[in-house]
């Protein structure tokens, strides 16, 4: 025994790589996330300038159709599983303790596996870059294109490989913030008192778990098909290819509002601070936000008009779809109105959260014209579909992930991002973005196909096409200038103290950044916006243009409940004070390293697969029988 | 400090409150876990059903299943719920002599269920039917395959809990047996999954060709 309890000893230090390694530190976790996924932001973003090179020009051989399809294909795979969503993860993890005033999450390791399994599931979707295979066959993979006979190369092995381990995180992690979010928020935050951002956060989770299960069904069966030779999609077997088409938007069309969902949590955490007013429609904008949820659910065949579902099935999901816009267009005019008679402060998160409204509108409007399903055959797998998603995936949810980067930046590392970079920063991308997918909307209209690799002179797309691949170089030069303002600012920048903007949620009331425990004294709220309540209901003079909440409580006075004392201690003071936090642990990423290896197993050997299989149950027995080092620790299996 | 004064509910210094909902973190997130897994199950069946009647070559449903052999082994992984509930009960009493016992009956009618399964499909393969065969037999293996997997899963589950109980037993009996409660609410689910694949699968499936 005395030998196991050695050997299993937890490791203790925080400081050094081997610290970040073996981090369950909620905050650290998310700068993990970060970084990586914007990392693989900047790759996918290389792609996309690779293709509008090749497309600039009719009859431009930068790259041949082989290169070209595996493109496109990683291009969005990159946006939208290792781009998008895990930047949206990022806030998730580094914010959601500190809005419910919680020291970290219900389960500290498991969220150290969630991202490790992240960050190898985005390695072996980009195996293929190494091995010249990449994913060939579009991010939806639609059947029977994907079968052994049409992609025969090892593209999408690692396609199907990679998106199961990387469902495996995306669930993990939604379980954990879901019960997180839950069962861990501060005393008096009910759920009405939660912020925007926390509700759609939890909206996300529901979504992850429940449509990840379908594609990981979607992705068994063709990996069967692929590896062992079922009849899934075999249509020599009389399988229906719609099959797959089905699962993979039933999946699909919820993890869009994946992918929206924080960002409208970010607006709407940004807009009530700089507009220094409560945001509007509180109560409205989280039912709006619960019916999209919902609703997302039952607009999956909007993707399918051309499939030929029939009149009765093209008609119900035309209603349903235009219906979901109403929760959609409510969430928006509450935007407006919090912004309206506002005293507004135009600093770079606000710029960036009213180009994510003015942008998602562009985009919703064209997703009114796709939902009425005459029109959408005619629009369908033309460059107005491209033009679409990226308004509301680039002019949505990246516009407001910037917006959250430049507004919590200061609470993540101390220190503000430069604001005249920023300002640049945001004129740029937003003057690059309309340049570049704009003009896609004629040249859909046009008829120009989308997942071409070149196009003949004179069809009339040469002009407008030229003038995208500009404004694609205009949106990667803002970028290195945002590049360039985070390093610069990471050293240089103005140091921002607890509370930069005058703000109001809870995560402001502690110091940037955040000590390891959050909270020395766990906050006790009695309204939506307790720290603007804490700060102005002292009788202090609220700043022009801004009112205290309309809410219920003004009596918060007598006692400053939100921690009266702000200074950081050590662990070994914080220790002494009775706080305790979960221990490191080395057993999350041999547990996720182990997953992975058994994935590539099944692409390559099954002796790998076997050993990664090992690993991982070693790591699973290892991770439920570790001592705590610490005697309170509140995650069990 | 003024906090001493204060007379509101002001959390003590360092101690994190319980859970806001009063129900434990790993109750709550298995729960959740198994609102996953039907969506999981629920879209295999989705699929067996969508192929149900469509396979261009046999062997078909009705020529191998064996309605009263598959009929035992459900009564096996029923009688293993039971089990289950035993295993539970005594636990959450403190009895740990009474849940050993419980328990590795659980796990040896969970195995038993698997015996079965085994045989059913050697049995199939022997009449033709591979998960190549036809769509019958593709949807038909994974669908029951994966449904074999849980139960595995579950089995060593409750045989690591077994032993478990040998090296400390007293955290096994630790707030009410919540342990035992998770992979019981697992045990119970993946039962549940089978009633509905042996009357969609199999009783249905009998009749109707």
């Amino acid at each position: 025994m005395a030998t196991l309890q050695i050997s299993m000893a937890r490791p203790t230090s925080y400081t050094g790589w081997w610290g970040w390694v073996t981090t369950v530190d909620h905050k650290r976790i998310g700068v993990l996330y970060g970084l990586t996924a914007f990392a693989f932001f900047l790759l996918g973003g290389v792609e996309a300038l690779v293709m509008r090179l090749q497309l600039a020009q009719p009859n431009s051989s930068v790259v041949g159709p082989e290169t070209f399809n595996q493109l496109f294909t990683m291009h969005a795979l990159t946006m939208i599983f290792l781009g998008v969503m895990p930047l949206g993860a990022a806030f998730f993890n580094f914010l959601i303790p500190l809005m419910i005033g919680a020291r970290d999450v219900a389960f500290p390791r498991l969220n150290a596996f969630s991202y490790w399994v992240f960050l190898f599931g985005g390695l072996i979707l980009n195996w293929g870059w190494l091995t010249g295979e990449s994913p060939a066959a579009g991010w939806f993979a639609y059947a029977n294109l994907t079968s052994g006979i049409f992609s025969p190369s090892r593209g999408m092995d690692f396609y199907v490989i990679g998106l199961l381990v990387l469902g495996v995180s995306s669930v993990a992690a939604a379980l954990n913030f879901l019960v997180t979010i839950i069962n861990m928020r501060t005393p008096g935050m009910s759920l009405m008192k939660m912020p925007v951002f926390v509700w759609m956060a939890m909206l996300t989770m529901i979504l992850l778990i429940t449509a990840f299960p379908v594609i990981t069904v979607g992705l068994i069966e063709l990996g069967f098909d692929r590896f062992y030779g079922t009849n899934f999609f075999n249509t020599f077997a009389g399988a229906d290819p719609r099959l797959w088409q089905h699962l993979f938007w039933i999946f699909g069309h919820p993890e869009v509002y994946i992918l929206i969902l924080p960002a409208m949590g970010i607006v709407s955490e940004v807009l009530p601070t700089f507009a220094r007013k409560p945001l509007f429609g509180y109560s409205v904008i989280v039912f709006s936000g619960i019916v999209i949820a919902f609703m997302g659910w039952m607009v999956w065949s909007h993707h399918m008009f051309t499939v030929g579902l029939g009149p009765i099935a093209n008609s119900i999901f035309t209603i349903t779809t235009m219906a979901i816009a109403i929760p959609t267009g409510v969430k928006i005019f509450n935007w407006i109105a919090t912004l309206w008679g506002g005293s507004i402060s135009l600093k770079t998160p606000l710029l960036f959260s009213v180009g994510f409204i003015s942008m998602f509108i562009l985009g919703g409007i064209s997703g009114i014209m796709h939902s009425i399903s005459p029109s959408d055959a005619q629009q369908q797998d033309t460059y107005f579909v491209v033009a679409h998603i990226h308004y509301v995936l680039f002019g949505g949810s990246i516009f407001a992930i910037f917006s959250g980067i430049y507004y919590w930046f200061p609470k993540m590392t101390g220190r503000l991002l430069h604001e005249g970079l920023g300002k640049l920063h945001f004129w740029g991308t937003m003057i690059g973005f309309n340049v570049t997918f704009f003009p896609m909307h004629f040249v859909g209209l046009d008829g120009m196909p989308r997942r071409i690799y070149t196009y003949q002179s004179g069809m009339g797309w040469d002009f407008w096409n030229l003038i995208s691949t500009l404004g694609a170089f205009l949106i990667a030069a803002s970028t290195l200038i945002f590049l360039h303002n985070f390093f610069r600012s990471r050293k240089k920048g103005e140091i921002a103290g607890n509370d930069p903007w005058d703000a109001r949620t809870l995560e402001w009331s502690i110091p940037s950044p955040p000590p390891i425990y959050n909270f020395v004294e766990i906050p006790v709220v009695e309204s939506r916006d307790p720290y603007w309540e804490e700060k102005y209901s002292h009788g202090l003079p609220v700043p022009s243009g801004g009112s205290a909440d309309s809410g219920e409580s003004h009596s918060l006075a007598e006692s400053d409940r939100l921690g009266p004392d702000r200074d950081v201690f050590s662990m070994e003071e914080a220790h002494h004070l009775g706080i305790h936090m979960p221990s490191l642990s080395h057993w999350p990423i041999m547990t996720g390293l182990g997953l992975a290896i058994a994935g590539l197993g099944i692409v390559y050997h099954p002796i790998i697969a076997a050993a990664g299989l090992m690993i991982t149950i070693v790591g699973i027995y290892s991770w439920a029988l570790e001592p705590a080092t610490e005697p309170s620790e509140s995650s069990g299996e | 400090m003024d906090q001493a004064q204060s007379h509101h509910q002001t959390v003590e210094v360092g101690h994190a409150p319980s859970t806001t909902t009063g129900i434990d973190h790993r109750k709550m997130l298995i729960w959740a876990f198994l609102a996953s897994e039907c969506m999981f199950f629920g879209s295999f069946i989705a699929t067996y059903l969508v192929y149900e009647g469509q396979s261009l070559v046999g062997p078909y449903p009705a020529e191998v299943f064996s309605i009263p052999v598959t009929s035992v082994s459900t009564f096996v992984l029923l009688m293993s719920s039971f089990m289950m509930v035993l295993a539970y009960s005594a636990v959450s009493k403190g009895d740990i002599q009474g849940f050993r016992a419980w328990i590795l009956c659980t796990a040896l009618l969970g195995a038993t269920f698997l015996g079965f399964q085994v045989y059913e499909f050697t049995e199939f393969s022997q009449q033709g039917l591979t998960p190549r065969t036809n769509l019958f037999g593709s949807s038909f293996f994974t669908l029951t395959g994966f449904h074999g997997a849980h139960v595995t899963v579950g089995v060593i589950w409750l045989l690591s809990l077994f032993g478990y109980s040998y090296i400390n037993p007293s955290a096994l009996s630790r707030d009410e047996g919540l342990n035992v409660d998770l992979v019981a609410l697992y045990w119970h689910f993946v039962d549940v999954v089978w009633i509905v694949i042996f009357t969609v699968v199999y009783l249905i499936g009998v009749v109707e060709n």
